[in-house]
């Protein structure tokens, strides 16, 4: 069994489900295109994530072998409804923008395959604190394209995300010097942008690799997403 | 010195373009070719691989067509975006020359046309030439201030940098209801087989480019049926030159950067699929994009566009068309 600290490195760094699993592309390629976007759909991603885990978790030991996977996209999927009507209820407007990848969180690989590959066979403590760290690792990704693609293909920072937080547009819209790039806005751009964080997460690692003696305990699980 | 002969039969085309449309180019090629090389030299460095191949010239090249392919006198740090982006994300993020799926001459390009639509469809206004005349009408706020002459001379302290003009294409394709032969009478710079300017600024790219068929450094197959397809569908849909029509062949061969494309670009070796089937299917693709995005896409000129879709089916065609056995 993993220890805690283990958990976390491996969702973060080394097991990172964007930037090493690489599941989950498609909401984190269509979605960061602005801070706001990416902040709503990581943590409906990470809340999903971590509800599931701990409900599969917690009934692992009654599920068949023949029904496991159905069961699981069932949890799943009552999730994320629940999330989608929630998101509805109080969120209207950022619903409307994205409504329709909170919907799809079902069918990306990364919750899939926590429960598969980790819930299913770990104690509820355990599974939960991997959905967190597996969700936050997915969140810290795709904020982080939101905040890159957002500040050079449109040259401004933040805005609508009084939608989320409340106040108006100009409290929180930054307005950067730079000429809007606007290929980093555009499907194209976000190819490029996830190329170079991976690039770069490869650099460092390589940079520190005396460092980090520790290999990897964990088989990745690889499917389409 | 296949690098440096394409460079020299660039030639005749860009004093072309340099007449028509001023220095602009020679500033375009100086900023590119000086990108292309310092990036070119961080990324052999990057990769760890030896400088000598700096010496090539493919990255000079690449530079070269760029230039010579943008707007004059592009905003540098446009220039600079593009031919970097074109050296990294065109060449050495494949693996350097020779591993290339796609010309990174149009990846530059796209980037640009995608990324600044505003600036990429800015042309200068063409200089008249031997053909005839440019038609020239001035616009109201120019008749106010009395046009100053096209050499820069300012008049009553009004400086003008110079003048832009919408290309012969745009200003085809955005003539309303009127027939071919009304445009051509009532729209401003259009001459004999095309716009003004621009068809010249075509021949001497063909001129440089059959120099280059000739002493067989470029393969005729792909650029012949590329010209062919285009004028091909041009000719289906002239439609007798009437308000729907989209264009007569020779307009078509003429503008816009049909040939530069045709003779540079579609003739690379390294992205084009072997043998002649293939190149015959990837002209005639080539071709078809081409017209089509002309005359029903949102860009002005559907050139870059049309040969990065055709190199990206260049292993598909080589798969039915080479012989595996």
């Amino acid at each position: 069994m993993l220890n805690a600290k283990q958990i976390t490195y491996q969702g973060l760094w080394s097991n990172n489900p964007a930037l090493v699993q690489m599941l989950g592309l498609c909401p984190l390629l269509a979605v960061s295109n602005t801070v706001t976007n990416s902040l709503v759909l990581g943590l409906v991603t990470l809340w999903v994530l971590v509800c599931s885990n701990t409900i599969i978790s917690l009934i692992r030991h009654h599920l068949h072998d023949a029904t496991r996977l159905p069961s699981q996209i069932l949890v799943i999927a009552t999730f994320v409804t629940l999330s989608d009507l929630l998101l509805q209820t109080w969120l209207f407007e950022i619903h409307q923008r994205i409504g329709l990848f909170i919907a799809l969180i079902v069918t990306n690989c990364t919750v899939l395959g926590r429960t598969e590959s980790y819930a299913s066979k770990h104690p509820v403590s355990a599974a939960a604190l991997d959905g967190l760290m597996m969700g936050l690792g997915f969140l810290l990704v795709i904020v982080s394209m939101g905040f890159i693609r957002q500040a050079i293909g449109t040259g401004q920072l933040f805005s609508q995300l009084h939608l989320l937080l409340g106040g108006t547009q100009s409290d929180w819209q930054v307005i950067l010097p730079n000429e809007p790039f606007l290929l980093m806005i555009l499907p194209p751009g976000a190819f490029l942008c996830l190329g170079c964080l991976i690039a770069l997460k490869n650099w460092i690692e390589i940079q520190c690799r005396p460092l980090t003696t520790q290999p990897h305990k964990e088989n990745h699980l690889r499917t389409s997403p | 010195m296949i690098m440096q002969t394409t460079m020299f039969a660039l030639l005749p085309g860009i004093f072309a373009t340099a007449y028509f449309f001023g220095w602009g180019i020679f500033s375009n090629m100086t900023i590119c070719i000086f990108t292309a090389v310092v990036v070119e030299a961080i990324m052999l460095k990057m990769r760890a691989k030896d400088l000598i191949s700096l010496k090539d010239g493919s990255a000079v090249l690449t530079a070269l067509l760029l230039g010579v392919a943008l707007p004059p006198y592009l905003p540098t740090e446009m220039l600079i975006i593009g031919t970097a982006s074109a050296i990294i994300f065109g060449k050495h993020l494949y693996g350097g020359l020779g591993h290339n799926p796609f010309n990174p001459a149009m990846v530059g390009y796209a980037i640009l046309i995608v990324s600044f639509p505003l600036a990429m469809s800015t042309w200068p206004l063409a200089q008249n030439d031997i053909f005839g005349s440019t038609k020239y009408e001035p616009t109201a706020a120019e008749t106010i201030i009395n046009e100053p002459s096209f050499d820069g001379i300012p008049f009553d302290g009004i400086a003008f940098d110079g003048k832009t003009a919408a290309t012969p294409l745009d200003t085809l394709k955005f003539r309303g209801a009127k027939t071919i032969q009304e445009a051509w009478t009532a729209e401003n710079g259009f001459s004999i087989l095309a716009g003004t300017g621009w068809q010249s600024i075509n021949i001497a790219f063909m001129l440089g480019g059959l120099v280059l068929i000739y002493f067989r450094i470029a393969h005729w197959q792909a650029c012949f049926t590329m010209l062919l397809s285009l004028s091909l569908l041009a000719a289906i849909f002239y439609d007798g030159g009437g308000s729907a029509s989209l264009g007569s062949p020779a307009f078509h061969l003429f503008s816009g950067g049909t040939m530069l494309v045709a003779f540079f670009m579609v003739t690379d070796p390294v992205t084009a699929p072997e043998g002649n089937t293939g190149l015959f299917i990837y002209g005639a693709g080539i071709g078809v994009i081409t017209f089509i995005i002309r005359s029903l896409g949102g860009y002005p000129d559907g050139m870059a566009f049309a040969i990065l879709l055709m190199n990206a089916m260049t292993p598909l065609i080589d798969q039915f068309s080479v012989d595996h056995r």
